[in-house]
């Protein structure tokens, strides 16, 4: 006999398992085509030199538990994709940086920033950003809400986030932000309304 | 930078590994709608693919079993990599794994490999099929501790592979004062997958590292349940218990232990609590054959989760306290507290165990309380975060992942006007509050009303979070939060 909640999640197990292969097969479809459009830009010029534009970065600050909108300079890019990359990176480095409003750990990156269609990003953190991250429901979900917020409002058409760790799929930032769902942008900017109020 | 080409192959794994455990109780709690012959036949054979899991203290997970040369193989690379960073590269019919700081060089067809520098000879030759590494399932016994640099067991006829001290014990006795029942306790908490068949109640744990009692038969001196069993086959351990009347499930301690009780046969009771009752099929269900786990009528009024456990800490909140250990000192005042009101209040855990977001959600949704209060510590900021779900937009479905992530959104507004409540009492109190939303787990998947609190200390002191006058204080302001709310929680439909 094989129990029936045994089949029934085989049953189940499958089509998630299509579903994700498709999402993958989707994903590597968009990478293969972003590639080449990488190769035809030129390497980006070192921040300061070069043509470059405004952007805002919104920024978490762990004093006030919310974030600001903070303007800054990245050098101007052809792809989006690029320049998703370089807002996360400089966003990265405020982080980074000596008087940090939001610490996080030395050796923390963002190993890149894929844009999958239909408005889909996809941000591959390295393991020093996860494993080294501070651990706490605020703190975690001022990181994601930061990271999301940023992207979405300076990149059009970016309507869903998904982090990932070294390429794969984790459960948590450090024990609390959920990392394995979708961050849909329309729900982030609810719980940033919150943060930014709720007092 | 880039993704290489073994990366998406990589995701797709571990995302489903994590899809089996995390779909489990979804598949539980939508069993009964989804009742369908023809997926029992067609999916029956992918159901006994072979498969060795491994349980480690933080995690527990399955990988497939291949056949080659009639022995047992399994990918080296697939089942390391839930336990560390691991990277493998083929060159050639040399295969080179690195593994936290270890590395080791195989060749295909040869018995010989190197491991951190010294050879050691494998019971069978490995074998590089299209890049990937396959080792012989009798290997692992010398390969992993030379990896892991630590001691592991091997069961190779059930396919368990135990990593840490992750046995979980049980012991079965009969309870024969009314209502009687056969009482099994187990060490940790366990969410097995239960089915019933005529004359047996079998309890099947594929998450959890049951082992074997003294004997694999138990007899029990009773006409209804004379007996039960314990096997391990396939990556799984089963308990059947055998008996001459239909029998059904009960959870109770946290999950720690299920009572097998007579089955309230043809009674108003039993038709409402077997989920196979209301099948959209309208097939009719024969007398012993429902399965029943995820609505079992254990009624608590609240269900009070301290975070983290066991080998998961969660926050380093000073020195020498952790959260875990902070946050089941918050939920042991808390208990009290509601059980001074005559509150019935179930704690997920209150030892050290670890515990997976799966197991807390099943633990909760068992206990179908009005509230669900999940409880945090932290050492930054001051006084009390309330967080309600970020529950996804309403029309919103991205399948099966997010209606399961959905659970809450039909308690968010009872949720909410208690998270309300709460932030009253704590402010009436003069601590500092603030009322948030959170992409948290498992708010997300609790099908009551839903609330986590992340307690930060109050003055600025993380002492502050080990003194038990504040930890009254907050325990009476929930509790009071709470009682305001009663009314509307209890009349939920
Ligand atoms: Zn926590």
């Amino acid at each position: 006999m094989i129990p029936r909640h045994l089949i029934i999640g085989v049953a189940v197990m499958f089509v998630v398992a299509l579903s994700t292969g498709a999402y993958v097969w989707h994903m590597q479809g968009s990478l293969a085509k972003s590639v080449p459009d990488a190769d035809q830009t030129h390497p980006l010029p070192p921040p300061g030199n070069g043509p470059s534009e405004q952007v805002t970065l919104y920024v978490a600050h762990d004093d006030t538990g919310s974030l600001r909108p903070q303007s800054a300079q990245i050098p101007l890019s052809g792809g989006r994709q690029e320049r998703a990359e370089q807002l996360v990176k400089t966003l990265l480095q405020l982080y980074l940086g000596e008087s940090s409003p939001h610490p996080i750990a030395e050796g923390a990156e963002v190993r890149a920033v894929y844009l999958v269609d239909p408005g889909l990003a996809v941000v591959d953190l390295n393991t020093a950003f996860a494993e080294k991250h501070r651990s706490g429901i605020l703190v975690e979900e001022l990181t994601v809400a930061s990271l999301v917020q940023t992207l979405s409002s300076n990149i059009p058409g970016i309507n869903r986030i998904k982090f990932l760790v070294e390429g794969e799929e984790r459960e948590s930032l450090a024990g609390h932000a959920d990392l394995s769902r979708f961050y849909d942008v329309a729900g982030v900017d609810r719980m940033i309304s919150q943060m930014q109020t709720g007092q | 930078m880039r993704w290489s080409s073994t990366r998406p192959r990589t995701g797709v794994w571990s995302t489903c590994n994590k899809t089996n455990s995390r779909t489990l109780d979804a598949v539980l709690a939508c069993a009964f709608i989804v009742s369908s012959a023809s997926a029992i036949f067609s999916f029956s054979a992918s159901a006994e693919e072979k498969q060795l899991s491994i349980y480690s203290s933080a995690t527990s997970y399955s990988v497939s079993v291949k056949p080659h040369d009639g022995q047992d193989y399994v990918a080296l690379l697939e089942l390391l990599q839930r336990l560390g960073p691991v990277t493998a590269k083929a060159d050639g019919s040399r295969w080179k794994l690195r593994f936290k700081n270890s590395e080791a060089q195989f060749e295909n067809g040869k018995t010989r490999v190197r491991i951190r520098g010294r050879d050691v000879n494998l019971p069978m030759s490995f074998v590089l099929d299209n890049g990937r590494g396959l080792v012989p399932v009798s290997a692992l016994s010398i390969l992993l501790p030379e990896l892991l640099g630590k001691p592991i067991t091997l069961h190779e006829p059930s396919g368990r592979l135990f990593l840490d001290n992750t046995a979980v014990h049980f012991t079965a006795q009969m309870n024969n004062a009314a209502p009687a029942g056969l009482v099994i306790n187990f060490s940790s908490p366990v969410n097995p997958m239960i089915a019933t068949e005529p004359g047996k109640l079998r309890m099947v744990f594929q998450h959890e590292a049951v082992v074997a009692p003294g004997s694999e038969i138990l007899t029990f001196g009773n006409k209804l349940i004379p007996s039960a069993t314990y096997s391990a086959t396939n990556g799984a351990a089963e308990i059947a218990v055998s008996a001459a009347v239909p029998l059904f499930a009960s959870f109770s301690n946290g999950g720690r232990t299920i009572t097998i009780s007579p089955a309230p046969q043809a009674s108003p009771t039993a038709q409402s609590v077997a989920p196979a009752a209301a099948t959209p099929s309208g097939q009719p269900q024969t007398a012993g054959n429902t399965i029943t786990n995820s609505n079992l009528p254990v009624h608590y009024f609240v269900v009070l989760d301290p975070s983290h456990g066991g080998s998961e800490r969660g926050a380093a909140l000073s020195d020498d306290l952790g959260e875990k250990t902070a946050t089941l000192n918050f939920a042991l005042r808390m208990r009290q507290e509601f059980e001074t009101h005559g509150l019935s209040t179930l704690l997920v855990r209150n030892g050290d165990e670890t515990l997976t977001l799966d197991q807390r959600s099943g633990i909760a949704n068992r206990a179908h309380p009005a509230i669900y209060v999940c409880i945090h510590a932290s050492s930054e900021g001051t006084g009390i975060r309330l967080y309600t779900a970020l529950v996804p937009a309403a029309g919103e479905s991205h399948g099966l992942f997010i209606d399961w992530n959905s659970a809450q959104a039909a308690s968010i507004d009872t949720s909410q006007s208690a998270a309300t409540n709460l932030a009253a009492e704590f402010s009436k109190r003069r601590i500092p509050t603030r009322s948030l939303v959170a992409p948290l787990r498992p708010l997300n998947n609790i099908t009551s009303a839903a609330v986590a609190i992340e307690v930060a200390p109050f003055t600025g002191g993380v002492s502050d979070l080990s003194s038990s006058g504040y930890q009254q204080q907050i325990a009476e302001s929930v509790v009071a939060g709470i009682l305001e709310v009663r009314a509307k929680l209890v009349a939920k439909p």
